[in-house]
C-alpha cells in the first residue's frame, strides 16, 4: 500500500495513457459524412446526367443544373446528415440518461410524440400542410418569412410533443430502473401517440398524402430553411450534451454515487431531457419519423471504442450523420428515378440490427 | 459511551413507511477519526442506515449532522468534498476507463467543465496505487472482473479525499489478500485522521474496527468498542447465538457455532 512512502506523481501524459483511437474515429466519421454528402449531390431523380452542363457550360442548362444541386440536392443531403447527427446525439443522451443501452428516441416514444406535435400543429394551421409538398418548394420561397415561422412553429410543436412523450413514458415505466418496463412503456406510448397522429390525419384529408409521406420519414421536404434549422439546433445541442457529459459519466456509476459526488440530479435530468427532446423534435419536424438511427449510432461507436460520454456525444453524432446520409443515398439511388422514404429503409435496416443485437446478447448479463 | 468529537450524528431519523418501515426514530453518533463498523443480520437495515447517514435517502423527520452541521445545510459540493460514499454493485460504467472512473471522484473539487488539475491527477494516482489498480488505468471498467472492479470503485471513493468515508460492503468480490489490503488501507486512513464507516458482512474483519454499531430489525442494539466483551455478547445475541467470538492469533474471530 504505497500510502506511507513519499508520493511522486507520474507525469499526466503518461498517467492517462490517452489513446488516439477515438480521434481517428472522429476524423474518419467526419470525412465519411462529407464524402456521403458529396455523393448525395450526384444522386437524384435526374441522376448525374443532369449535372453535366455544370462543367460543359451552356446557358439555361447550366443554370438548371446549378439550381438542382444548390436548391434541392445540397440542402437535402446536408439536412439528412444533420438530422442523423441530431438523432445519433439524442440516442447517446437517452442511453446515458436512462442508463439503458436500448434507450432510443424512437423506442422511448419521443419521436412519436414529436410527430404527433407536428401533425397537430399542421391540422391547426389548416392549409399549411401544403407547405410540406415537395412541389411547393418553389412557391414557398416567395413566402420566405412565413416559411421560417412555419418551420420554427413545427419544430416547437415537435419539441413539446417529444417532452410530453418522454415524461409519459417515464411515468408509465415508474422510473428508469427496469429495462423491460421502460421499453414496454415506450412502445405503448409510441403506439398510442401514433394512433392519435393517424386520427388527426384522417380528420384533415387535404394534407393526408403529404403528411403520410412525411411521417414515413423522408428527406424530400428538406430545403435550406430546414437544413439551417437542423444544423443550427445541432450545434447547441451537441455543446449542451458535451457540457453535461461528466454528469452522465457519474450517473453511470449509479444514482447514489452521482448524488454523493454533489451533482444536482434533478436539474441535470431536466436539462438532459430537454436536449433529448429538442434534438428529436427538430429532426422529426424536418424529416419525419426516422427509426433506429438514434439506437444504432451510439452502439456502433461503443462497439469500436470505449469512450467517456464527452467523446461519445461527438462520435455518436458523427456516426448518426454518416448513417442517415448513407441511408438517404440508398433510398434515393436504389430504385432511381423512384425513391423510397428513407424512414422505411432505416426501419428495415435498424430492425435487423436490433434483432442481431438481441441474438448476440441473450447471454446472461445481456441486454434484457 | 461518550464520544469526544462527532463526525456524523443522526437524530430521530426514519426510513420507509407503514408496513415497509425499515427504521423509525433512530438516533446515533459516529466518532470522528475512528473506524466504525455497522453489522447485523440480513435485512436489518444496515445499508439503508448508511444511505440515510450519507443523505442519499429522502428524510422523513429527524435530521443528520455532518461535522456538526445539518447535512442539508451544506452546499452540495462542499458536502461532497467532506463525505465520500461507496455503494454496492451500482456500476454500469462499462465504457469508462479505470482512470476516468477514479477521476470522477474529483468532481466535487472541479468547477463545471474545468479540466483536471495537478492535484486531481495526483489524488487519482495515489488512490489507484493504494488499491493496486494503477496498472489497469487504461482499461475499460467493463473488461475487469468483479473484484478488480470493486478495487477501482474503492479508488474512486478514495480519490475524493474526504474527511468522512462511508462504504457499503466494500469487500464484495475481494479475495483474502485484497481484503487484508483493505483493512490496512482503512487503518492508514484512520491514522491520518479520517473517519471511516463501513457496513460489513465479514464479522471477523468488522471486529478490526474501533467501534461497532449493531443493528437488528431497524433497532440500534448496541454501540461500543469492537474489542469489548459487551459488544461481543451483543453480537452473538443478534445472530441468535449461532456465532461465537474467539481470540485467535491476536485477532478477534467470529466462528459459526454448529449444533451437532
Amino acid at each position: 500500500m504505497g500510502v506511507r512512502v513519499p508520493f511522486k506523481p507520474t507525469p499526466v501524459a503518461m498517467a492517462r495513457n490517452w489513446s488516439l483511437t477515438p480521434i481517428y474515429w472522429g476524423l474518419g466519421l467526419g470525412l465519411l459524412g462529407a464524402l456521403l454528402v458529396l455523393l448525395g449531390l450526384a444522386v437524384g431523380s435526374t441522376g448525374l446526367e443532369s449535372l453535366r452542363p455544370l462543367w460543359t457550360g451552356g446557358g439555361d442548362d447550366a443554370a438548371m443544373a446549378r439550381q438542382i444541386v444548390w436548391d434541392i440536392r445540397l440542402p437535402r443531403t446536408l439536412g439528412a446528415w444533420a438530422a442523423g447527427a441530431l438523432l445519433g446525439l439524442a440516442g447517446a443522451v437517452a442511453q446515458g440518461l436512462f442508463r439503458n443501452p436500448l434507450a432510443d428516441p424512437y423506442l422511448l416514444g419521443s419521436a412519436s410524440g414529436a410527430s404527433l406535435g407536428v401533425a397537430a400543429a399542421l391540422a391547426l394551421m389548416g392549409g399549411a400542410g401544403g407547405m410540406l409538398g415537395a412541389s411547393s418548394t418553389v412557391a414557398v420561397v416567395s413566402v420566405y418569412s412565413g416559411h421560417w415561422l412555419v418551420r420554427l412553429g413545427l419544430t416547437g410543436a415537435a419539441f413539446v410533443g417529444a417532452v410530453a412523450a418522454v415524461l409519459l413514458t417515464l411515468v408509465l415505466a415508474r422510473g428508469v430502473q427496469h429495462t423491460l418496463r421502460l421499453l414496454l412503456a415506450g412502445v405503448v406510448v409510441g403506439v398510442v401517440l401514433g394512433a392519435c397522429t393517424s386520427l388527426i390525419l384522417l380528420l384533415s384529408p387535404d394534407s393526408l398524402q403529404a403528411m403520410q409521406g412525411f411521417l414515413l420519414g423522408s428527406t424530400g421536404f428538406v430545403g435550406w430553411t430546414s437544413c439551417l434549422l437542423l444544423l443550427g439546433v445541432w450545434l447547441p445541442c451537441l455543446a449542451a450534451a458535451w457540457g453535461l457529459s461528466r454528469a452522465l459519466d457519474a450517473l453511470a456509476l449509479g444514482e447514489a454515487t452521482a448524488h454523493s459526488l454533489g451533482l444536482p440530479l434533478a436539474p441535470l435530468r431536466a436539462a438532459l431531457v430537454a436536449v433529448l427532446a429538442l434534438a428529436t423534435g427538430t429532426a422529426v419536424a424536418q424529416t419525419g419519423l426516422i427509426a433506429f438511427v438514434g439506437l444504432a449510432a451510439p452502439h456502433l461507436v461503443r462497439a469500436a471504442v470505449s469512450v467517456p460520454h464527452g467523446r461519445l456525444m461527438w462520435l455518436a453524432s458523427l456516426m448518426g450523420g454518416a448513417l442517415l446520409a448513407g441511408a438517404d443515398l440508398l433510398a434515393r439511388g436504389l430504385l432511381a428515378p423512384q425513391e423510397l422514404p428513407v424512414g422505411v429503409l432505416t426501419a428495415v435496416l435498424g430492425g435487423g440490427y436490433l434483432l442481431w443485437l438481441m441474438h448476440r446478447r441473450t447471454a446472461p448479463g445481456g441486454l434484457l | 459511551m461518550t464520544i469526544k468529537s462527532v463526525a456524523i450524528g443522526a437524530h430521530q431519523i426514519s426510513a420507509g413507511a407503514g408496513k415497509d418501515c425499515i427504521f423509525q426514530g433512530l438516533s446515533l453518533q459516529i466518532a470522528a477519526g475512528r473506524w466504525t463498523s455497522i453489522v447485523g443480520p440480513n435485512g436489518a437495515g444496515k445499508s439503508t442506515l448508511l444511505k440515510a447517514l450519507a443523505g442519499l435517502l429522502p428524510t422523513r423527520g429527524g435530521h443528520v449532522e455532518l461535522l456538526g452541521r445539518d447535512l442539508h445545510a451544506w452546499p452540495r459540493r462542499e458536502r461532497a468534498r467532506r463525505l465520500a460514499w461507496l455503494g454496492q454493485n451500482e456500476a454500469a460504467a462499462e465504457d469508462l476507463t479505470v482512470y476516468d472512473v477514479a477521476m470522477l471522484g474529483r468532481l466535487p473539487h472541479q468547477g463545471w467543465m474545468q479540466p483536471a488539475s495537478g492535484a486531481d491527477h495526483a489524488a487519482v494516482e495515489q488512490a489507484l496505487r493504494a488499491t493496486q489498480a494503477w496498472d489497469w488505468r487504461a482499461r475499460a471498467l467493463g473488461a475487469l472482473s468483479g473484484g478488480e472492479r470493486q478495487r477501482v470503485l474503492l479508488a474512486r471513493a478514495l480519490a475524493v479525499q474526504a474527511q468522512v468515508l462511508l462504504m457499503d460492503k466494500p469487500l464484495a468480490n475481494l479475495d483474502p489478500p485484497h481484503q487484508a489490503d483493505w483493512l490496512q488501507l482503512t487503518r492508514a486512513l484512520v491514522a491520518r485522521g479520517h473517519t471511516v464507516v463501513s457496513v460489513l458482512h465479514e464479522i471477523s474483519l468488522a471486529l478490526h474496527a474501533d467501534d461497532m454499531l449493531i443493528i437488528d430489525r431497524g433497532q440500534l442494539r448496541h454501540q461500543g468498542a469492537a474489542g469489548a466483551q459487551a459488544t461481543h455478547r451483543a453480537l452473538e445475541q443478534v445472530f441468535s447465538d449461532r456465532i461465537a467470538i474467539h481470540h485467535v492469533a491476536g485477532q478477534w474471530l467470529a466462528l459459526p457455532r454448529i449444533n451437532v
